[in-house]
């Protein structure tokens, strides 16, 4: 099934995002998914959601969101040009033999490291999935004792 | 300065309320207070809070106005709950207002708290906890709006007791910003010239009238259209009423329990005209059989139900009233032929091979209420089989005369729809048709009936059993039946009695015109009870998984 990411914006209300994710919930509707924040505008929010399904059921996803008196507009950005990116933290089993190389290594993909243990460190990586899913594998055989990650944000290029 | 609660009143005062369905309690105490004083607004206490709902939703379906509903806080909220789905699905306008804990205590499992907005979520189409009393004058604006514009629906506010306590200036509310709500209602203009193309080109089209028919009251667009062009149209339950029912275009409903010549002039017909509905499963039998030679023209205001279901060769998103006026004005003249006509004899040979029973049949109940009903009566039903004898037979002539639980299927129903539809008009002759089993979920409102002096027309189907679920085990549980006789029953005289009510029964057929003329002439409360055999099955009947035309008309008879 495609994945469809859609820019959704939203009142900036309490209890919208759950509204929002009712709505995925009840209706069978896969998120892989979803990011919220403020926008330029303090009144507005907006999601990012990554939703996997064919044609009709993103239709449908678009359709049924539209309806939610808070949703304020969608846009569907899967085949638009975009920025977008993911957010990692990760914290690595590094003893003195395996810093040198996970520096190295950390280096090629521009990550910041932010917190140094004595058993391990803490590396930062912006980027889209696909060099965050690189960079989650170099590091493997060192041994990641803990990861988080953020969903997708997705900006449209160019001014339109 | 004046207390939340005072404000609330006034707001509901200006959006035109006449009557509120509730019950009170801890958290609703200051709102009762303050609508004690309205001189506009009356209070119908109902005996719980359920009723309070479903009668709200039978006031709305009767007058098109929205219906209004208030409960306390916790049990008072949750037994509303089925009342707000059935009006959920029914797309029926609705503002349904409950009390809550004080804002400081929300969140504490504090007394009588339930979170009712997160429960209620699925089941509105919108709704609000009220955290200023600065906001109430908008919120109120914003709630009636959203139910009763676009696709109609029930709204929430659950209003903590401080917020209906604390002091405040009242402000009016005189302009609303919704920006993420702006429902369509003008059909796009290169879809309309599709739509005339495709009538013009079909040679069997058929309309099918949903119940967005009648929110919309576009019933006279919709007759002029179908007369204009010579098109027949079928209805679904929910848009019963929007043609009359003896219009010669007219062949009453379709689906899993419609007739014979509607379900066949479905599968029949090269263009499909959807008006206002949306492809119920109960509508459509089948998916993929549904309708194999048609084309699909879908109008509805809701553009989430186009494509839902059923694919849509030509969808058009609007108002049904403003959409058929744009259709009207670019009519083809050529009338159409008279394709559905030889399916017409179908329903005849059905009903013949039923007659030779013994007792009474209970389609012959409906044709003996046909001969003594007014046309401005306003029936509502409760669920089971009755209900469908009721909406293939009765002979109806006007929009909002028929008034039934059709999506969510509520059993329990029909009496407090009946209060609702008698006090939006209390001149009306209203009959709420329900079976034991249905009436038995709905005793309680009686009460409300005394109280309130309404003069509903209560008439049992009494076949001692849950006669609809009795069918399904007929046919898909070989015959077994669980869970569906009742070995003893309440007397329902005695029961009428108690109440206040002209008691009545029928166990003979040459009693039932008589009865029935009673029943109607009386001018209280009346309960008349009609006793038949649970062997009778509503017929024709569309099995799972079958296509429209794969009717079966008793439990070994197919076609």
């Amino acid at each position: 099934m495609v994945k469809h990411t859609l820019a959704v914006l939203v009142e900036n209300r309490p209890g919208v995002l759950s509204h929002v994710a009712g709505l995925f919930a009840r209706r069978g509707y896969n998120i892989e998914s979803l990011v919220v924040g403020e926008t330029e505008d303090q009144g507005v929010s907006r999601m990012t959601l990554v939703v996997a399904g064919d044609e009709r059921v993103i239709e449908q996803v678009t359709k049924q969101l539209n309806k939610q008196v808070e949703v304020i507009k969608i846009q569907d950005i899967t085949n638009e040009e975009t920025v977008d990116r993911q957010m990692l933290l990760i914290k690595v089993s590094a003893d003195q033999a395996a810093r040198q190389e996970i520096l190295q290594l950390m280096e090629i993909f521009r990550c910041r490291i932010v917190d140094i243990g004595r058993r391990s460190l803490i590396i930062e990586a912006t980027g889209d999935e696909g060099k965050i899913e690189a960079i989650v594998q170099s590091l493997r055989p060192f041994g990641i004792k803990e990861l988080v990650r953020t969903g997708k944000v997705s900006m449209v290029r160019g001014v339109k | 300065m004046e207390p939340g609660a005072e404000i609330l009143v006034k707001c509901l005062e200006k959006e035109g309320v006449e009557v509120i369905f509730g019950y009170p309690g801890g958290a609703a105490l200051e709102i009762f207070d303050a609508l004690h004083q309205s001189p506009q607004i009356k209070t119908v206490l109902v005996r719980q809070e359920q009723g309070a709902a479903h009668a709200a939703s039978g006031y709305a379906r009767a007058s098109g106005k929205t219906g209004v509903c208030l409960a306390t806080s916790g049990p008072g909220a949750t037994n509303l709950i089925t009342g707000v789905a059935t009006a959920y699905m029914d797309s029926i306008p609705m503002v349904v207002i409950t009390g809550q804990v004080s804002s400081g205590m929300v969140g504490t499992d504090a007394f009588q708290e339930v979170d009712i907005t997160g429960i209620s979520d699925p089941i509105t189409k919108h709704n609000y906890l009220v955290k200023e009393v600065s906001q109430l004058p908008r919120i109120v604006k914003e709630a009636f709006y959203i139910a009763g514009s676009g696709r109609p629906g029930p709204v929430l506010l659950d209003i903590p007791k401080d917020v209906s306590a604390s002091l405040a200036e009242f402000k009016e509310c005189k302009s609303l910003d919704l920006r993420g709500y702006k429902p369509n209602l003008v059909g796009h203009k290169g879809q309309i010239k599709q739509v005339i193309q495709l009538i013009k080109e079909a040679q069997r089209p058929l309309v099918c009238a949903g119940g967005g028919v009648i929110s919309a009251q576009a019933e006279e667009e919709l007759l002029y259209l179908a007369e204009k062009l010579h098109i027949p149209v079928v209805n679904t339950l929910m848009g019963l009423g929007s043609i009359p029912r003896e219009h010669p275009l007219s062949l009453g409903m379709l689906g899993a329990y419609g007739l014979a010549k509607a379900n066949l002039a479905v599968q029949s017909c090269d263009l499909f005209i959807a008006l206002g509905m949306r492809f119920d499963d109960r509508v459509t039998g089948n998916v993929q059989k549904f309708a194999p030679q048609a084309k699909i023209m879908h109008i509805d205001i809701d553009s989430a139900e186009i494509g839902k279901n059923v694919w849509a060769d030509l969808p058009l998103v609007g108002d049904l009233k403003i959409v058929l006026n744009q259709i009207l004005e670019c009519l083809p003249k050529e009338k159409k032929e008279s394709w559905w006509l030889a399916l017409e004899n179908v329903e005849k040979v059905e009903i013949k091979s039923v007659e030779k029973e013994e007792g009474i049949i209970p389609s012959q109940i409906i044709a003996a209420l046909n001969d003594v009903l007014p046309a401005e009566a306003i029936i509502t039903t409760d669920v089971g089989q009755h209900q469908m004898w009721a909406a293939q037979g009765l002979n109806l002539q006007k929009p909002r005369t028929f008034i039934s639980s059709g999506g969510l299927g509520t059993m329990g129903y029909g009496i407090p729809a009946g209060i609702g539809a008698q006090e939006a008009f209390p001149k009306r002759p209203v009959v709420v048709i329900t079976g034991d089993g249905s009436f038995q979920m709905g005793i309680p409102e009686l009460g409300t009936c005394l109280e309130e002096e309404l003069p509903l027309k209560i008439i049992i189907f009494n076949n001692q059993a849950l006669g609809m679920v009795k069918q399904l085990q007929d046919h898909y549980c070989e015959g077994r039946h669980v869970s569906v006789h009742f070995k003893k029953l309440p007397k329902f005289q005695d029961l009428a009695r108690a109440y206040g009510a002209l008691s009545l029964r029928v166990e003979k057929q040459e009693e039932l015109s008589e009865k029935l003329e009673k029943f109607i002439q009386h001018p209280g409360l009346v309960i008349l009870e009609v006793l038949f055999s649970s062997h009778h099955n509503v017929y024709p009947m569309v099995l799972n998984a079958q296509g429209l035309d794969e009717m079966i008309y008793g439990r070994n008879l197919t076609r």
